[in-house]
């Protein structure tokens, strides 16, 4: 801890550094700290209050999964062949993190809508997208699945691709080789990949609201509150979503430290 | 027998061409080559793992050629072993039987015989990562073994040991050879290593096969100016080793005695490095074993050093540098003295 003001250097580097610090843990203390805990035990114990919080966090769940479902295995190619239009496809998948988020809500309902072919080809399943979960669902995925893409790619590719051949040679199908080595030594990016993506399910607001406003999520309730009745109304609110999205980013953390001692 | 008729790979920048060879059924086959001729990419495709453009590979009837890694029944062991490290040892060393559906304890007890004639069942609960070189390569030879490949193939096994465990793992490896008479091809780019375990070698260089034979033909008889230069980095000779009265042993070359150190005796293997001796025009007194006088057979001149053959015999190949070369006045038929410490003789 002295080294790193042993120089002058360093001392205004740090200095500056702890404006950032400042900045980003201030507002969020000051939020949780000035809010009463009765008023916060009232506010969970509201069914409505909890239904929404369940949902962002079973929303933003299903979205993960799928993001594991479709995203790791492009990972896994992005991160094992090379072909052209390779660098395209990357940039496309970071695409949703530069789009304003209420754009890429536009986008969705101009894709998903109830008047799209996509829509209706849904429709027809009964999935529809409009003031519903599975709108809320394409949302979330549509926002944070370049989180997990990028990480699980980053986690195949710090795997020697000689392990696998190796595995090959030893009997191994390309499947077995897949689940057996490649996954295993990549699960810790792609779990923190994840945890990242869930994170940013849970606070997404500006997609969602265009798909749904109802059924509410956190975000949009916080929003509604402070809309409707102001500050004081959105504060317990927000204090809650705050404190779940930390604590669901300490439990994941944590998870993917205990598997990298392991 | 594994053959491989005109063999061609094209990896970009890197091309193999006409690779033509036969190894026979129980041959330790050395494939010797400088860095980056191509020795490892001949390894995986013949074990799968990289397509061949064109050519042919069989193995006894079976053409190997298009068919998967898994299905070949080739080993593989890298240079640094590449051993699993999410597994422990002994998960390592049964992966290739558990792929084939055997159970964990089936397995096991199938991988107990290599494991006594490794030595390592102190090892089986670690992870690779806690084991040292010599240690690793046994597990990775285990793990390769353990499926009863037809051909091994190994990938310079030798070359990231230090020097002591090297010697040490070299008898080992063509003890296991002679032992399961497997079908074994190991790349080195290290001509005292080919010599040493190889049955036959195949030289490779600038992405062909240059030459075939015994140990003895291409080092002889090279038969190009790329192998000759190759085989000259060393000077190896085989003799009889017998111990004398002082500290030193003395083997026998072609009827000239030369001090060694070395707890080895009979039929043995020397080499010394063209650099480590010196070459005079008189004898002179040195704290060096070995003086010898010869004469100069053969000059060979390398920008600003100078190959010579000293014939004594045997043949030694010497290096100096071109301004010690002139200013001794050497010449093709004039005579010199050869002079080199005991110690700088490897036997093996």
């Amino acid at each position: 801890m002295i080294g790193i003001f042993r120089h002058r250097f360093f001392f205004v580097f740090v200095l500056l550094g702890l404006v950032i610090l400042v900045f980003i843990a201030y507002p969020l203390l000051k939020t949780i700290f000035s809010s009463d805990a009765g008023g916060l035990w009232d506010t969970l114990l509201d069914k409505g209050v909890r239904d929404v919080i369940l949902l962002t966090l079973y929303a933003a769940l299903i979205a993960t999964i799928a993001g594991l479902l479709f995203g790791v295995p492009l990972a896994y190619v992005l991160a094992r062949r090379n072909f052209p239009g390779k660098k395209l496809i990357e940039a496309i998948i970071d695409v949703p993190i530069v789009v304003p988020h209420t754009a890429a809500g536009i986008a969705l309902l101009f894709a998903f809508g109830e008047q799209s072919l996509l829509g209706k080809a849904f429709h027809a399943l009964h999935v529809d997208f409009v003031g519903t979960v599975a709108g809320i669902v394409i949302a979330m995925m549509f926002v944070s699945i370049p989180f997990l893409v990028d990480s699980a790619r980053e986690g195949f590719k710090s795997v020697d691709p000689r392990l696998e051949k190796v595995a090959r040679t030893l009997g191994a199908s390309q499947r077995k080789t897949f689940f057996g080595i490649s996954l295993p030594l990549a699960w810790r990016s792609i779990l923190s990949g994840s945890a990242l993506m869930w994170a940013r399910g849970i606070s997404e607001f500006g997609a969602v609201v265009i798909l749904a406003y109802h059924p509410m999520i956190a975000p949009v309730l916080v929003y509604h509150r402070f809309e409707s009745y102001g500050l004081e109304w959105s504060r317990p609110v927000a204090v809650l979503v705050v404190l779940i999205s930390i604590i669901v980013f300490i439990i994941l953390r944590f998870i993917a430290q205990w598997g990298e001692k392991s | 027998m594994i053959e491989i008729k005109n063999l061609c790979v094209d990896l970009g920048d890197f091309i193999l061409q006409h690779a033509t060879l036969e190894v026979q059924q129980g041959e330790y086959f050395i494939i010797l080559g400088p860095t980056g001729a191509g020795k490892t990419v001949l390894l995986e495709t013949l074990a799968g793992l990289y397509p061949a453009k064109s050519g042919q590979i069989w193995l006894n009837s079976t053409e190997l050629t298009h068919l998967e890694p898994d299905k070949r029944g080739i080993g593989f062991v890298y240079q640094d072993y590449v051993l699993f490290p999410h597994l422990s040892v002994m998960d390592n060393i049964i992966f290739g039987l558990r792929q084939r559906g055997k159970s964990k304890r089936e397995a096991r007890a199938e991988a107990q015989w290599l494991i006594e004639l490794l030595g390592i069942s102190h090892l089986l609960k670690r992870k690779p990562d806690t084991l040292s070189g010599g240690e690793k390569q046994k597990v990775a030879l285990a793990r390769a073994l353990v499926v009863k490949p037809e051909v091994l193939l190994l990938d310079e096994p030798l070359s990231a040991l230090d020097p002591e465990t090297r010697d040490r793992v070299q008898r080992e490896l063509r003890e296991i050879h002679d032992r399961l008479n497997l079908t074994t091809i190991h790349v080195t780019h290290d001509f005292e290593e080919a010599v040493s375990l190889g049955d036959r070698i195949a030289v490779i260089g600038d992405g062909r096969i240059l030459q075939i034979g015994t140990a003895e033909q291409v080092f002889r008889q090279p038969n190009s100016e790329f192998v000759a230069r190759f085989a000259m980095t060393r000077n190896i000779f085989v003799g009889e080793v017998q111990g004398s009265d002082d500290d030193y042993a003395l083997i026998d070359i072609e009827g000239t005695q030369i001090g060694v150190i070395t707890d080895l005796r009979g039929k043995r293997h020397a080499s010394i490095r063209p650099e480590d001796i010196l070459l005079s025009t008189q004898p002179f007194l040195s704290s060096a074993r070995n003086t010898f006088k010869g004469t100069i057979t053969r000059v060979s001149s390398k920008g600003s050093t100078v190959y010579l053959s000293i014939d004594v015999p045997p043949e030694f190949v010497c290096l100096v540098t071109r301004h010690s070369f002139e200013e001794m006045d050497l010449r093709e038929g004039g005579e010199a003295y050869v002079t080199f410490k005991a110690s700088a003789v490897h036997v093996f």
